[in-house]
């Protein structure tokens, strides 16, 4: 911390520092935590009720995967575009952007505001700015866990 | 029925595990996207989020450490059938579908949709 040499310095540091404990937020913050909850609960029923769609329709729980990621990543997409995925995350936080529908909104949201930098260098790379580090980490932890379960012949 | 409440009570609560990291960790919500799929990927590999998966459904497998968890899987299949190569080649097949259908919806909603502010 700067030296407050000067009393007025000192004065409006301590002035300041008093109006910021008054607006910073008191530790747990349940509000956040409960919201989370339910956001990010009524996300996965709806993804349940999506899979119960396909599995009635033929597919195992299993082959049921990956239509339903597609479906919730679609529905993800166009509530981003029609601009109501935003008010969820800033309602929900994590249980808006924790889900699958989380991720697709991280890329859709970019891909839409970097419009105006063009379609390479603007929509092109901007709409990975959080979906490249999930991807690549996420490649790289598979393959590290991939690689132990395989030496450990766990995976054969 | 009750595979909706499981959903319901896993997926709210993997959230809430997520926000507590957020509120209480300098963490912004990118670092613990990135960390909840690595935690996944490790979940998978220790086989404690398959029984998650079959317990709760879409609770476990939509939010982000069930893509974790499927890069994972992935991987077991592949190597089964490839051997060595299937380390490269699984996690990106498992996860195909889902990379595919949100590049093509990003750049489909850049066209059709015009940002808010």
């Amino acid at each position: 911390m700067p030296e407050a040499g000067n009393p007025t310095d000192k004065a409006t540091q301590t002035a300041y520092e008093k109006l910021a404990a008054r607006h910073r937020p008191t530790a747990p913050a349940w509000g956040n935590l409960w919201r989370a909850f339910v956001i990010g609960g009524l996300i996965c029923t709806a993804g349940q009720a999506v899979i119960s769609f396909f599995e009635a329709h033929g597919y195992t729980p299993t082959t049921a995967a990956p239509p339903t990621v597609v479906v919730m990543i679609g529905l993800g997409s166009l509530f981003t575009g029609m601009g109501w995925y935003d008010a969820l995350v800033t309602w929900g936080g994590m249980g808006g952007s924790l889900p699958i529908t989380g991720f697709a909104n991280s890329i859709v949201a970019p891909a839409m505001e970097y419009k105006r930098e063009g379609p390479v260098m603007g929509v092109g790379a901007k709409m990975f700015t959080v979906a490249g580090p999930v991807i690549a980490y996420g490649l790289a932890a598979a393959f590290v866990v991939g690689a132990v379960r395989w030496f450990l012949g766990l995976a054969a | 029925m009750s595979t909706f409440l499981w959903a319901f009570l896993v997926g709210g609560g993997l959230c809430t595990l997520a926000q507590v990291v957020v509120d209480r960790t300098p963490l912004l919500p990118a670092h613990v996207m990135v960390l909840f799929v690595v935690a996944g990927a490790a979940a998978g590999g220790l086989g404690v989020y398959e029984p998650l998966v079959k317990l709760a459904g879409a609770g476990a497998s939509i939010p982000l450490p069930g893509f974790g968890y499927t890069m994972v899987e992935g991987i077991g299949k592949a190597v089964r059938h490839e051997g060595f190569l299937g380390l490269l080649t699984g996690s990106l097949s498992a996860a195909s579908a889902g990379i595919k259908a949100v590049v093509l919806f990003g750049l489909a909603a850049s066209l059709a949709f015009h940002p808010r502010s």
